[in-house]
C-alpha cells in the first residue's frame, strides 16, 4: 500500500519534471542556497508514523512557521534510491534552494543533486560524508544518547530492586549506544544498578514486546525503557505492573500517569531553523553546518531532548540531572572515559572523549548491562 | 522459575492462536480450508481495538472483532461455496484483503490509547504453586478459551449438531439425502470459524499487546491453520499445540531477561521449527484423520 502511494507520487513528480524543461541557472554568482522561494523536505516514510518521520515532518512545519515567506515543500515515502534525486530535482525546479534529505539512505542521491546544482544547499540527516565535503553539502544529526543518559540517572534513582530493563529491537550501534548511556547514567548515581536487556528482532511487534516486558517484570525489574518504533505496548505493560517507565520517541506520559519518569523525544525545529538562518544569510560554505555536523549538549540545539518529568521525580534527582547536563555540556559526552565493557576491558581510556564516528560504530555493552549481544 | 514464566507466557501468547485454530477446526471439519484466517485475525484485532477506543469497553471491542472476523470469512465462504473458486487461492486473496483493509483503516488507530482487558487472577486458584501463575492469572479471554475448547469438542463429537457438521466435511451427498443442506452448514462453519479468529485477533490487540499496529498478527493465523492439521482436526489437541507455540515464543525473552546468551536468531526461528517438526513427525499419521471431503481440496478436485 505504502509502496503504491510512493510509486504514484514519484510518477506524478516525474511527469511534472518532464513537462518543465527550463533548466535552473547553474552559474549564479551568489552564495549557494540564497535567493530561493521554497525549502524542500523529503522523508523516507509517512509523515504520521509516530516516530522518526513524523518528528522530521514536525520540524519542517516549525520551519514553515519560522519562515512564513518561504514555502515548505514536503514529499513522503521517498525511497532511498535515484527516485529521491528526481524528487529533489523537482523541488529545485519549483524554486527550492535548500533541500533537507532526512533519511540515512538519502545521502547518495542528495550528493548527486548537490553536485548538479551548485546554487542549492543540500542537508542530509543522519549519515556521514567520508572525504572532502562539497561546498553546498552538509550532514547533521543529534546525539540521542545524551538525554538517554540523563534518563538513566532518573531511573537509577527511582529503582528499588536495582534492576532496570531495556527492550530493544536489533543490536545496531545506535541501540547499543542508548543502552550503554542508560546504564552509565544509572550507575553514575547508583553503582548497584544493572540494566537487563531483551531484544525483539523487530522494530514493532507488539506481541513480542508484551512478552519481553513481562519477562523483565517477572525478574524484578522495576524501571523499563525501550528502543522500539511503536512504544505503547511496553509502556502499558510496565504501568499495569506498577513499575516505572522511561520513554522514547515521544512524551507518552498519558499512557503511564503514575510510573512515568522521563524520556527522550525529538525536536528538530530549532536546529532546522538555525541551519536555514545560516544558509539564507549566504554564510553556509565554510560554516559548521558545511561538514558532518553533530549536535549535543555542548553545541546546543540537540534535536533529542529530555521529556518532561513524571510526578514521582523529586528535586534532588532533578538536581543530579542538571549537574550531569552541565558536566556533559563541558566535557562533551556521556562516554567520557573510562568506559569499561562487560568483560572488564577498558574501551575508552580515562579522560578521553570518543569522537562521533567511534560512538556511531560501537559494538559492545558496557559493564553493568546484563545480557549478551546476539551473535550474527 | 523460568519454566513457570515460559509456560505462563505460552498460555498468554498462545490464546490468540488457540481461538483461530478452534475456528479453523470448525471450518475444516465442515470441509472448507480457510487460509484467510490470518486476515480474519487482523480485521478482528483492528475492529476490537477501534471499538474499544471508541466505547471504552473491551467487551464491546471483542464483539466487534468477532463480527469483523466473521464478515471477512463470509467473503471466503461466498467465493468458494457459492462461486466455486479454489479454496487455497481464495484464502490467500482474502488474507491480503484483510491485511490491506486493516493497513488502510488502521493508520488512524496507531498510537491511540485504550482501556484494555485487565488480568484477573482467579481467587484461590491463582495461589496454587506453579499451576496458579501458569493457568489462573490471566485476562478473561484466556479463561473463556478454557471453556471454549472442550465446548467445541463436545459440540463436534457428542452432539447431533456436530454430526451434521462432520458429515458436511466427510460425505456431503449423504448429508443431503437426509434433508440437510451441506451448503448452509459449510457457510455457518466458515463464518463461525472467522468469528473465532476475530476473537483471537481481539485478544492480541485488547488483552495481550494492548496496541494496534499494521500486520500485528505476524503470521499467527497461518500457524493456527498448521496447528489444525498438527492437532488432527481435534479441538483439545489444538490447545496443546497453541500453548506449545506460545511457549516457544516466550522462551527467548525469558532467557534474555536472565542474562543468558543464546543464538538469538535460532531462538526467533524456534516456534516455526517446532511447528514444522511436529508436522513432519505427525504428518503422515494425520492425513488419515482428515475429513474426507477436505482431502479433495488438496487433490485439486472441485468441492461439491
Amino acid at each position: 500500500m505504502k509502496r503504491l502511494v510512493a510509486v504514484t507520487a514519484c510518477a506524478v513528480l516525474l511527469t511534472a519534471c518532464a513537462t518543465n524543461t527550463t533548466s535552473s541557472s547553474k552559474t549564479s554568482e551568489s552564495a549557494p542556497g540564497t535567493g530561493g522561494t521554497k525549502i524542500g523536505f523529503i522523508f523516507v516514510g509517512p509523515k504520521d508514523d509516530y516516530g522518526y518521520n513524523q518528528a522530521a515532518y514536525e520540524g519542517s512545519q516549525a520551519v514553515a512557521k519560522a519562515y512564513p515567506d518561504l514555502e515548505v515543500l514536503t514529499a513522503e515515502n521517498v525511497p532511498e534510491d535515484d527516485n529521491a534525486a528526481r524528487v529533489m530535482e523537482g523541488m529545485v525546479r519549483k524554486g527550492a534552494k535548500i533541500i533537507f534529505a532526512t533519511s540515512y539512505g538519502h545521502r547518495d542521491p542528495a550528493l548527486k543533486v548537490a553536485a548538479a546544482n551548485p546554487d542549492v544547499v543540500v542537508l542530509q540527516q543522519g549519515n556521514i560524508v567520508d572525504g572532502p565535503m562539497p561546498p553546498n553539502f552538509g550532514t547533521y544529526f543529534g546525539t540521542v544518547y545524551e538525554p538517554v543518559y540523563l534518563a538513566g540517572i532518573v531511573a537509577g534513582k527511582a529503582t528499588r530492586s536495582n534492576k532496570l530493563g531495556y527492550v530493544y529491537a536489533f543490536p545496531i550501534s545506535q541501540t547499543l549506544d542508548n543502552i550503554n548511556a542508560f546504564q552509565l547514567g544509572a550507575a553514575s548515581v547508583n553503582p548497584a544498578a544493572k540494566t537487563y536487556v531483551v531484544n525483539t528482532s523487530n522494530w514493532c511487534d507488539p506481541a513480542k514486546q508484551a512478552e519481553a516486558a513481562k519477562s523483565l517484570l517477572s525478574q524484578g525489574v522495576d524501571v523499563i525503557s525501550q528502543h522500539q518504533d511503536c512504544t505503547a505496548t511496553v509502556i502499558r505493560a510496565t504501568e499495569a505492573a506498577g513499575a516505572y517507565t522511561v520513554g522514547y520517541h515521544a512524551d507518552a506520559s498519558p499512557l503511564a500517569p503514575k510510573g512515568w519518569l522521563t524520556g527522550s523525544e525529538w525536536d528538530w525545529g530549532p536546529l532546522y531553523t538555525k541551519m536555514i538562518q545560516t544558509v539564507v544569510a549566504g554564510q553556509f560554505t565554510g560554516s559548521p553546518y558545511n561538514a558532518n555536523f553533530r549536535v549535543g549538549l555542548k553545541t546546543g540545539d540537540n534535536p533529542f531532548v529530555q521529556s518532561p518529568y513524571g510526578p514521582t521525580v523529586d528535586g534532588a534527582t532533578k538536581k543530579l540531572v542538571d549537574d550531569a547536563k552541565a558536566r556533559i555540556s563541558k566535557d562533551g559526552s556521556p562516554f567520557l572515559g573510562p568506559v569499561v565493557d562487560q568483560a572488564g576491558t577498558v574501551r575508552v581510556p580515562a579522560g578521553t572523549v570518543p569522537d562521533y564516528k567511534t560512538i556511531e560504530s560501537i559494538d559492545y555493552f558496557v559493564g553493568g548491562v546484563v545480557g549478551k549481544i546476539p551473535a550474527s | 522459575m523460568i519454566f513457570v514464566d515460559v509456560l505462563a507466557g505460552g498460555v498468554r501468547g498462545g490464546t490468540a492462536i488457540l481461538y483461530a485454530a478452534l475456528g479453523e477446526t470448525l471450518a475444516e471439519r465442515a470441509g472448507v480450508i480457510n487460509l484467510g484466517t490470518e486476515g480474519s485475525m487482523l480485521t478482528g484485532a483492528l475492529a476490537a481495538y477501534a471499538v474499544t477506543a471508541g466505547t471504552g469497553d473491551p467487551w464491546a471491542g471483542v464483539l466487534a472483532g468477532a463480527c469483523a472476523g466473521a464478515l471477512l470469512a463470509a467473503v471466503h465462504a461466498f467465493t468458494v461455496l457459492s462461486r466455486g473458486a479454489n479454496q487455497l487461492a481464495t484464502g490467500l486473496v482474502v488474507l491480503f484483503l484483510g491485511a490491506g483493509l486493516t493497513s488502510m483503516f488502521g493508520a488512524a488507530y496507531v498510537g491511540r490509547a485504550i482501556s484494555p482487558f485487565q488480568p484477573y487472577p482467579i481467587p484461590g486458584l491463582s495461589r496454587i504453586p506453579w499451576a496458579g501463575p501458569i493457568l489462573f492469572d490471566h485476562d478473561p479471554l484466556v479463561y473463556a478459551s478454557y471453556l471454549l475448547a472442550p465446548a467445541l469438542w463436545w459440540l463436534l463429537f457428542r452432539s447431533r449438531w456436530g454430526l451434521v457438521v462432520r458429515s458436511a466435511g466427510e460425505r456431503p451427498a449423504v448429508l443431503a439425502t437426509y434433508g440437510h443442506s451441506p451448503l448452509l452448514v459449510r457457510y455457518l462453519a466458515v463464518v463461525g470459524g472467522g468469528l473465532l479468529a476475530g476473537i483471537g485477533g481481539a485478544h492480541l490487540s485488547t488483552a495481550y499487546a494492548n496496541a494496534w499496529f499494521e500486520n500485528m498478527t505476524a503470521g499467527r493465523g497461518f500457524i493456527a491453520v498448521a496447528l489444525v492439521i498438527f492437532a488432527a482436526w481435534h479441538p483439545l489437541r489444538a490447545v496443546g499445540g497453541a500453548y506449545l507455540f506460545g511457549a516457544a515464543l516466550a522462551l527467548s525473552p525469558a532467557l534474555q531477561a536472565r542474562g543468558y546468551g543464546f543464538n538469538q536468531f535460532a531462538l526467533d526461528a524456534l516456534p516455526y521449527l517446532v511447528t514444522i517438526a511436529a508436522l513432519i513427525v505427525l504428518g503422515r499419521r494425520q492425513t488419515g484423520a482428515a475429513p474426507e471431503d477436505l482431502s479433495r481440496v488438496f487433490q485439486l478436485t472441485p468441492t461439491r
